[in-house]
């Protein structure tokens, strides 16, 4: 491992109790497990937690938004559509599907430095919000 | 692309079966295996092509040598036949003659080494571009792998989450109304600021004289005085 790669110990102490400049504070935590996974909270959105893993191939930032089921019947596809329509315009971040839980994700190489990640995890907040305020006709 | 369609097809079925690994790690041993046996027989196939290039100079180098005997030789007959001397020229020829009998099968061996040299970097570079798509091939189910590890880990820490139990929606009108109330709360206290300020610096003028302090029995008396003088 080369000695600049961030670790989730050091991201979770920079975000924990981190402020930012439109008021967002984040709480983190580190989740053991084969892969540890940070948890970060962002105070006022609790219900969209930000999960944050690393490998040695990228710090995967990712945020789960709705499941299949939750989609209303027959507008999967224009959903669908507008996903892949906003992939590139939407900053940062990407949406995806993990079975049947999408989700929207930001992939930043092993070498960001912390000031990067943190904006990351800013973004992708901003954008889980914006996501499901934009795409909520679709959802029920 | 093969590897692309197996990850993808392994990528969708993890989603029922989640933690199932995509290649076993056999197969990617395998693979690891392949790309070293590539990466030997291109260091061994480099070698053999500097020697095979190396023995093709020094037989271009006795072709050229031996062209340029038979060319020098061809002349001092031609001069000996000049001058009459036959005999001198039979010599002469038969040397020409010994020079092309040793150029020939230098000739086929230098046929033989271009067709080496050219087989050589034919072999050099299908290698190469196996070991290169070996290597894509094990860093893409590799990376594919990790990315897995880390899907599996992120979706059981969030089964776990408050946020797990409700939809999105619902989670997201919990947010609005709590920003709402937030909103609401802070406009009342905003309002209340305002009246508490009015109500004080209304207070400060009186004192000060700057405005009337309230309607009394006197004040009201001075006024009807006042305006009686007026009409007088």
């Amino acid at each position: 491992m080369s000695t600049n790669s961030m670790t989730l110990p050091d991201l979770a102490s920079a975000l924990n109790g981190l402020e930012t400049e439109e008021g967002l504070s984040f709480s983190a935590e580190v989740i053991d497990g084969e892969v540890p996974t940070l948890q970060v909270t962002v105070s006022d959105r609790e219900e969209f937690p930000i999960y944050i893993t690393i490998d040695d191939s990228q710090i995967l930032v990712v945020s789960y938004l709705w499941k299949e089921s939750e989609i209303k019947s027959g507008a999967r596809e224009d959903l669908l559509d507008a996903l892949l329509t906003l992939n590139i315009p939407m900053p940062l971040s990407a949406f995806s599907k993990l079975g049947d839980q999408y989700v929207i994700f930001g992939a930043l190489a092993c070498q960001s430095d912390l000031k990067d990640v943190i904006h990351e995890v800013d973004v992708l907040s901003d954008n889980t919000l914006e996501a499901l305020e934009s795409l909520s006709d679709y959802l029920q | 692309m093969s590897i692309f369609k197996k990850l993808f097809t392994a990528v969708r079925g993890a989603a029922t079966e989640a933690g199932e690994a995509i290649v076993d790690s056999q197969a990617l041993r395998i693979m690891d295996q392949e790309i070293h046996d590539a990466e030997n027989e291109l260091k061994k196939s480099k070698e053999g092509l500097t020697t095979v290039m190396a023995q093709k100079m020094a037989t271009e180098r006795q072709v050229k040598e031996k062209t340029a005997a038979i060319d020098e030789h061809e002349g001092y007959a031609v001069k000996a036949l000049d001058k009459g001397d036959e005999g001198l020229a039979v010599e002469i020829a038969e040397k020409i003659a010994e020079f092309s009998n040793e150029l020939e099968p230098l000739k086929t061996l230098l046929e033989g080494q271009i067709q080496s040299v050219n087989n050589l970097k034919q072999i050099i570079k299908q290698t190469e571009k196996r070991l290169q798509s070996t290597k894509r091939e094990v860093a893409l189910i590799k990376s594919t792998q990790s990315v897995q590890k880390a899907q599996d880990a992120i979706a059981a820490t969030h089964s776990g989450s408050t946020s797990a139990m409700s939809s999105a929606m619902d989670s997201m009108q919990r947010i609005k109304a709590r920003q709402q109330e937030k909103s609401d709360k802070m406009n009342a206290a905003l309002a209340l600021e305002n009246e508490g300020g009015d109500g004080d610096l209304k207070a400060k003028m009186a004192a000060a004289g700057i405005t009337g302090s309230g309607a009394s029995g006197n004040s009201i008396l001075e006024k009807l005085k006042a305006r009686q003088a007026g009409a007088a």
